[in-house]
């Protein structure tokens, strides 16, 4: 018998790893929303003179890839510093799971994604980030590559589905290369605006779909 | 770590009953013959009274004639059938509106999507929390070009049971035609075509410890439907194709095995498990009706937590159920019909459905509660939502 899942995404799923929550964590995030039907909570202590992560703890609201894949990145970026944890991509933690099903690239992308907003936060509180940038198409394009288009599993814009970006007096417009009553257009559209409207300069974000 | 399997995904398939193996089993080894050579050879009159006979039973069971069931692949084939066979019969005639409810099964609304995209208007009824239709909406929405109501008699996921005589006497009332898909309720609820005026019924073989590849369609004489599987003259002419003589003849003798005193325990096995769930485990709600809902069904969110998890660990435990999460669907879409009742994304990522069956007993209910409030527990530890809820749980529990 074979399980969409390997031995070792199995056997992370039932005995997650670093699970819980770090009350004086030096830095935190919330990646995902019950909407996209997955989240992750990243929490990270860091020492202040090797910048390296001293403990890291993760909390789950998801399937077993999302679980899996927050439990081994705990693993791999536990020791390491903030410029290397950033660094670990979903292929390195893909590869030490055994692989995941293609459908549920989803779902793991958002620990990666945890941790590295984890980094993030730290460096923000640490005074560690340059100046805020504005907005600008490539920027938004580079967002909406962390939306996946749930028939492929693969992002938009590597399936080309993002026909148009405009982005005028502050308000985003996104049209989407599907028609409005497509299966997945609700969905797909909910994700963009949870990805884009946090954007700190937008006052405004329309999403379109092509026919 | 587990010393059986206990299957508790019946609305989705059930084991055969081996007594209806037994009255199929001549059908593939002696009477083989097809029932279109009755003027050909005896093997072909044998299969002809075969199939006539199961036809009969059946009917009886909806209070039918012979001639008004036909013999389809299944339910989804069957609903198929209802909507598009009659929007082909009467698109032209008489116009091109189909009215279904919003947590149809995908037989159903999918053909009603696909009408849709042939140029017919749909009109899909709203459900309130407990997933029951309206009956003023459902008024409100029939107009001369109205040709087809389909709505079903009982909910797949959550199990709530229409009120399908009120229903079809307002279509019958408002002069269009009415059909109900009875996957689910046909040999546990009873549908008298005599009294409730039906035109059309799905049914079928599979949730009732039958064959898979077997159903029915139930056509009231004279509801004009055309054909549209083209072939043979088989099934009066109305569906082509080999019959399945093995399939029809289990068909029949499983409606037959289930009995009243069955339902009445497999009701007893729901209730045992919706009422210990709902004061054991914290946090959980119940989906759709607490009373008038499928002897066999239960449907309950757990707050907090995702249903694939649920569902897997369960596995590891030996218990098969389903979850109306995304992450379980192919389609990674959260489940229309919680959606439809009214619920979040939450309610409908964290919601479990049990099916039981003749297979299933007292035993199994109470292990699958005592595995689901360690699994339950687990999770919400592992979980970042409703801890600060969770923290303090025994609050309300004794105030004398």
């Amino acid at each position: 018998m074979k399980f969409p899942y390997s031995e070792t995404v199995l056997e992370h799923f039932r005995h997650p790893r670093n699970v819980g929550k770090i009350e004086d964590a030096d830095g935190k995030s919330m990646e995902g929303s019950p909407a996209c039907g997955d989240m992750v909570a990243v929490y990270i202590k860091v020492d202040p003179g090797t910048k390296t992560i001293s403990d890291i703890k993760f909390e789950s609201y998801g399937c077993a890839s999302n679980i899996a894949t927050g439990s081994i990145i705990t693993e791999l970026a536990k020791g390491k510093t903030l410029d290397e944890a950033k660094k670990i991509t979903w292929k390195q933690a893909s590869d030490a799971l055994g692989g995941l099903p293609k459908i549920k690239a989803h779902c793991s992308v958002l620990a990666i994604e945890g941790l590295r907003s984890a980094i993030t936060n730290y460096e923000e509180r640490h005074g560690l980030v340059k100046e805020r940038v504005s907005t600008t198409v490539a920027i938004i394009r580079n967002r909406l590559k962390k939306v996946m288009n749930p028939i492929t599993g693969l992002d938009l814009v590597r399936t080309n589905l993002i026909k148009d970006i405009e982005l005028k007096d502050s308000k985003a417009r996104i049209v989407i290369d599907l028609p409005a009553n497509h299966q997945f257009a609700p969905a797909i559209k909910e994700e963009i605006m949870e990805k884009i409207e946090p954007l700190w300069d937008l006052k405004e974000v329309a999403v379109e779909f092509a026919e | 770590m587990f010393e059986k399997r206990i299957y508790m995904d019946n609305a989705a398939s059930t084991r055969l009953d081996e007594r209806v193996l037994e009255a199929m089993q001549p059908y593939f080894f002696d009477t083989y013959a097809v029932a279109t050579s009755e003027f050909a050879y005896t093997q072909g009159i044998e299969a002809r009274e075969a199939l006539d006979e199961a036809r009969g039973r059946l009917g009886k069971v909806l209070n039918a004639n012979p001639e008004e069931l036909i013999f389809t692949s299944g339910s989804t084939e069957s609903s198929n059938m209802a909507l598009k066979g009659v929007a082909l019969a009467l698109g032209k005639k008489k116009g091109k509106h189909v009215i279904v409810s919003k947590i149809e099964d995908f037989p159903v609304l999918h053909s009603a999507q696909s009408l849709e995209r042939q140029g017919f208007q749909v009109t899909y009824l709203s459900v309130d929390g407990e997933g029951f239709i309206n009956m003023d909406e459902l008024r409100d929405s029939i107009f001369d070009e109205t040709i087809l109501v389909s709505i079903q008699h009982a909910n797949q996921e959550i199990g709530t049971i229409q009120n399908i005589h009120n229903i079809s006497s307002i279509c019958r009332e408002k002069g269009t035609l009415f059909h109900t898909d009875a996957t689910h309720t046909f040999g546990h609820v009873p549908l008298d075509t005599g009294k409730t005026p039906v035109d059309l019924i799905t049914v079928s073989a599979h949730t009732l410890h039958g064959p898979k590849g077997i159903g029915g369609l139930y056509i009231r004489k004279g509801t004009p439907i055309a054909k549209w599987m083209d072939g043979g003259f088989q099934e009066f002419g109305l569906r082509a194709g080999l019959e399945n003589i093995p399939g029809a003849v289990g068909f029949a003798r499983a409606v037959e095995l289930v009995t009243e005193r069955e339902n009445k325990r497999l009701q007893a096995m729901r209730d045992r498990i919706i009422d210990r769930i709902l004061a054991e485990i914290p946090d959980t709600a119940l989906n759709g009706h607490r009373q008038k809902r499928l002897p066999q069904n239960v449907n309950i969110s757990f707050h907090y937590v995702e249903g694939e998890s649920i569902t897997l660990h369960l596995d590891m435990h030996g218990f098969a159920v389903s979850t109306g999460s995304a992450c379980f669907s192919r389609s990674l879409q959260g489940s229309h019909v919680i959606y439809g009742i009214g619920g979040d994304h939450e309610r409908a990522h964290g919601s479990i459905r049990f099916t039981l069956s003749r297979y299933n007993t007292m035993k199994d209910a109470d292990a699958v509660v005592k595995t689901l409030a360690e699994i339950i527990g687990e999770l919400r530890n592992i979980s970042p939502l409703g801890k600060e809820k969770h923290g303090k749980e025994e609050k309300n529990e004794i105030s004398i």
